[in-house]
């Protein structure tokens, strides 16, 4: 979480009730394949986004990815969906149908419903809390969880590493050759590398924190008590209800077609 | 400080211990016998692999049953090593590699939580520990915004934090910059007369230590106690055997350093003035990235051949960024890196990036600050052979440069040279990673001359030698220099810029306006200023003298 996140109202909600929001919408929106659910819950997302708190260029900066890859999902579908209704366009194996047309408006719609809140709710959580919240309201093991934690912070020195290496591989003189094999017999040789260097900062690491007693036998206390409290409360309500009402009116409009059956 | 630091100073014994690393057939330590007092503050001395590091885990309790062979004990308070969990802390080399959260406060606490401490008593002793080391960041300060001195400072307060019996630092200013350097040897002051905790330090850099210690003990390469005493009686009559085990002595025992000794002839000055330079950088700007922030900028350097450049500056003033961009590894930000007419011969371009990989094999050898970031192959001799062979390829245009004509057999004669005169050939076949640190490094500057560059840059190339590396690294350059080589070296090392540099350009840190000055270094005899007089031509040049 960056400076930008960590002045979010959002930041000061406990990450598994984020969570479980995140959850709630994707599960309910994974049901059915009908454009009414997605373009409901996607209108209601976007109108709250503006009371998260972030400015416009970082939101955009998290978002770009989806909003980028959502039609592309829909034109697959337009090209290749299964056809049915009304021919509209035919050239070679590709036929647009009525029936694409709509699943290809429904697809792209629930890829943005879907990720939107996905990507928000997770970008505005410290993977610090995070961990407290797992380790202490779910019991998940705290070996796991903070040796997870731990090996967050060194991607940042993964990605220095693998730009050092390609520098020196330049310096040995081995960085020539051209043509897509090349390319990838380097690029395999550079991440084996990668894979060395960053098992030997690891293994530092855990020397680190085995000298500072973790893993000892000793019950751990926790220096940040993770809070679940009626805020949290309130925002897995408010996520349930967004998917209820999504749910709702794609039910009354007849157009919520039950995947699983 | 809101509670008190103190806890009582740990008792450390060693009876009869002995280890030997599961895949080597010699043991680290025979048999090792020592005490040490409750609140005493040591200095362990050795040659690289006298292990020194070895001990210290054993000690920290962080050695691992299963990677090697033990007998004996290691007691920390009567009680075996590997049961005192907290009672011993133990700070690292790297600061990069122990920060172990996302957050100051968090990290401090990290060793409380593993203890169980319970959380209000965490938060005074986390406050006081950081009060203790003079960091005085807001708890929820980013760990990865820290300098590296920070960083080092932050890992003691961790530890302090704990209220260890004994604190243990493994070479904690290797990676340092002289300010970090100082800023960690006051914490460790305060922590030190505060919490009358025992203390044992592990460090090349004796002379930052000198003053702090009340005891010095001095390993052989075997692991055997080879002096143990006051600061002040302990070097006594041995300085000579300590030198010859690569250990470094205090300033004020010794005078004139190995140093001196080692540098073989003065520079080629009469023929470097009338030369022109073989990389000039003007209005240069440099970045990690293209389209970021520049790390440097308005920067003028030329590189002289047979004259050795050093660039000196804070850490994150730029310096690695300034060798990797004349180097010809990074774009310049803004300006350009031109060659002479001479060192492009037949290559791509006049600017070192415009150069195929292979082009600056025998033009611009870049030795990297780690090692372990150019290591190539699974033997030492192949690692060596690395570049040569590029240079060698079939089919590829170079051929016809001929500028690099050699055979196989060349190469091998070559090779077999740069191993005697680097020590290493008798790890031909060893793996580069199992290397110590010192062994490491010299291969890497051996894998850059196997393809006789006429432009050396280096980066660190002295970080955490001991005293006889050292001598022979230097010893090494001024026969390059003397050859005719240029050399550039990015360096914290004041002794090496005495040594070995003509001119040295100094970055300045980043949050002022950076700007580069070079200067004429002054040489110990002196001839540094005449040389610098008008030769730079960049910048008014002022002689440091």
């Amino acid at each position: 979480m960056s400076g930008a996140t960590a002045t979010s109202p959002l930041a000061r909600v406990n990450p598994l009730a984020k969570f479980l929001v995140a959850a709630v919408i994707g599960l309910v929106l994974l049901f059915s394949l009908d454009w009414v659910s997605a373009a409901i819950a996607l209108g209601l997302e976007l109108m709250l986004l503006p009371f998260v708190g972030l400015a416009p260029r970082v939101l955009w900066r998290m978002l770009a990815p989806i909003v980028i890859a959502a039609p592309f999902a829909g034109i697959s579908t337009l090209l290749y969906g299964r056809p049915g209704g009304d021919l509209l366009w035919q050239a070679g194996p590709w036929h647009i149908t009525t029936d694409s047309v709509n699943l290809a408006i429904a697809i792209t719609l629930r890829v943005l419903a879907i990720g939107l809140p996905g990507i928000v709710l997770f970008a505005t959580t410290d993977p610090t809390d995070l961990a407290d919240a797992l380790a202490q309201l779910w019991r998940l093991p705290s070996r796991f969880v903070i040796g997870a934690l731990a090996a967050v912070r060194m991607v940042s020195l993964m990605a220095d590493d693998w730009r050092l290496l390609s520098l020196a591989r330049r310096a040995r003189g081995i960085a020539d050759g051209q043509g897509p094999l090349a390319a990838i017999t380097r690029l395999f040789s550079q991440g084996f590398a990668l894979l060395v260097l960053s098992v030997r900062r690891g293994s530092v690491l855990a020397t680190a924190m085995e000298a500072r007693a973790f893993g000892g036998e000793t019950p751990r206390t926790w220096a940040r008590t993770t809070v679940f409290g009626p805020r949290d409360f309130l925002f897995v309500g408010a996520g349930v209800f967004l998917a209820a009402v999504a749910v709702t009116a794609a039910v009354v409009t007849g157009e919520w077609n039950f995947l699983v059956s | 400080m809101p509670t008190s630091q103190s806890t009582a100073g740990a008792h450390v014994s060693a009876r009869g211990w002995s280890w030997r690393y599961g895949s080597r057939s010699r043991p680290t330590f025979r048999i090792l016998d020592l005490d040490i007092d409750p609140g005493e503050r040591v200095l362990l001395l050795g040659a690289s692999g006298s292990g020194k590091s070895t001990l210290v885990a054993g000690l920290a309790g962080v050695l691992g049953e299963d990677e090697g062979h033990e007998s004996g004990q290691l007691l920390i308070d009567g009680q075996p090593s590997r049961h005192s969990r907290g009672r011993v802390g133990l700070v690292l080399q790297d600061p990069e590699n122990q920060v172990i959260l996302h957050r100051v406060g968090d990290d401090v606490a990290f060793g409380c939580e593993n203890l169980g401490v319970p959380q209000a008593e965490i938060w005074q002793r986390v406050r006081a520990a950081l009060a203790a080391v003079g960091l005085n960041h807001a708890l929820d300060h980013s760990t990865a915004e820290l300098s590296g001195g920070q960083k080092q400072r932050l890992a003691l307060a961790g530890v302090l934090a704990m209220r260890p019996g004994l604190i243990i630092l493994d070479e904690p200013t290797a990676n340092l910059d002289p300010d970090g350097v100082r800023e960690i040897r006051d914490a460790v002051e305060a922590v030190a007369l505060e919490s009358g905790a025992t203390l044992l330090i592990v460090e090349h850099r004796v002379d930052v230590w000198w003053d702090l210690v009340t005891r010095v003990i001095v390993l052989d390469s075997d692991g055997n106690i080879l002096r143990d005493g006051a600061p002040a009686s302990v070097l006594e009559g041995t300085r000579e055997r300590l030198t010859e085990a690569g250990i470094w002595l205090p300033y004020s025992v010794a005078r004139d350093s190995v140093a001196r000794d080692s540098v073989t002839s003065a520079p080629a000055f009469a023929s470097a003035r009338t030369l022109a330079p073989l990389l000039e950088g003007s209005t240069l700007a440099v970045g990690r990235k293209t389209a970021g922030p520049a790390a440097a900028e308005d920067i003028a350097i030329r590189v002289n051949q047979a004259e050795v450049h050093a660039i000196v500056g804070p850490n994150g003033s730029g310096k690695s960024t300034l060798a990797l961009t004349l180097a010809g590894l990074l774009p310049p930000v803004s300006g350009s890196v031109r060659a002479s007419t001479e060192l492009t011969a037949n290559a791509r371009g006049r600017h070192p990036i415009e150069w195929r990989s292979r082009e600056l094999l025998t033009r611009i050898g870049m030795v990297f600050q780690s090692p372990e970031h150019q290591f190539l192959t699974g033997s030492v001799r192949e690692e060596l052979l690395v570049g040569p062979r590029a240079l060698q390829r079939r089919g590829s245009r170079f051929r016809r440069s001929k500028e690099f004509s050699h055979d196989e057999e060349d190469f091998r004669l070559r090779i077999d040279e740069l191993l005697d005169r680097l020590h290493l050939a008798h790890l031909a076949e060893a793996h580069p990673f199992t290397l110590s640190g010192g062994e490491k490094r010299r291969l890497s500057v051996a894998t850059a001359l196997a393809t006789a560059p006429r432009v050396l840059i280096l980066d660190e190339p002295t970080f955490g030698q001991d005293a006889r590396t050292w001598a022979e690294l230097v010893a090494l350059f001024s026969e390059l220099r003397d050859e005719g080589h240029a050399i550039v070296t990015v360096t914290h090392d004041e002794r090496l810029v005495a040594a070995l540099a003509n001119f040295r350009t100094t970055l300045t840190a980043p949050a002022t306006n950076t700007t580069a000055n070079t200067t004429a270094n002054a040489h110990p005899d002196g001839r540094g200023d005449a040389n610098g007089n008008g030769d730079t031509g960049i910048r008014p040049v002022e002689a440091t003298r």
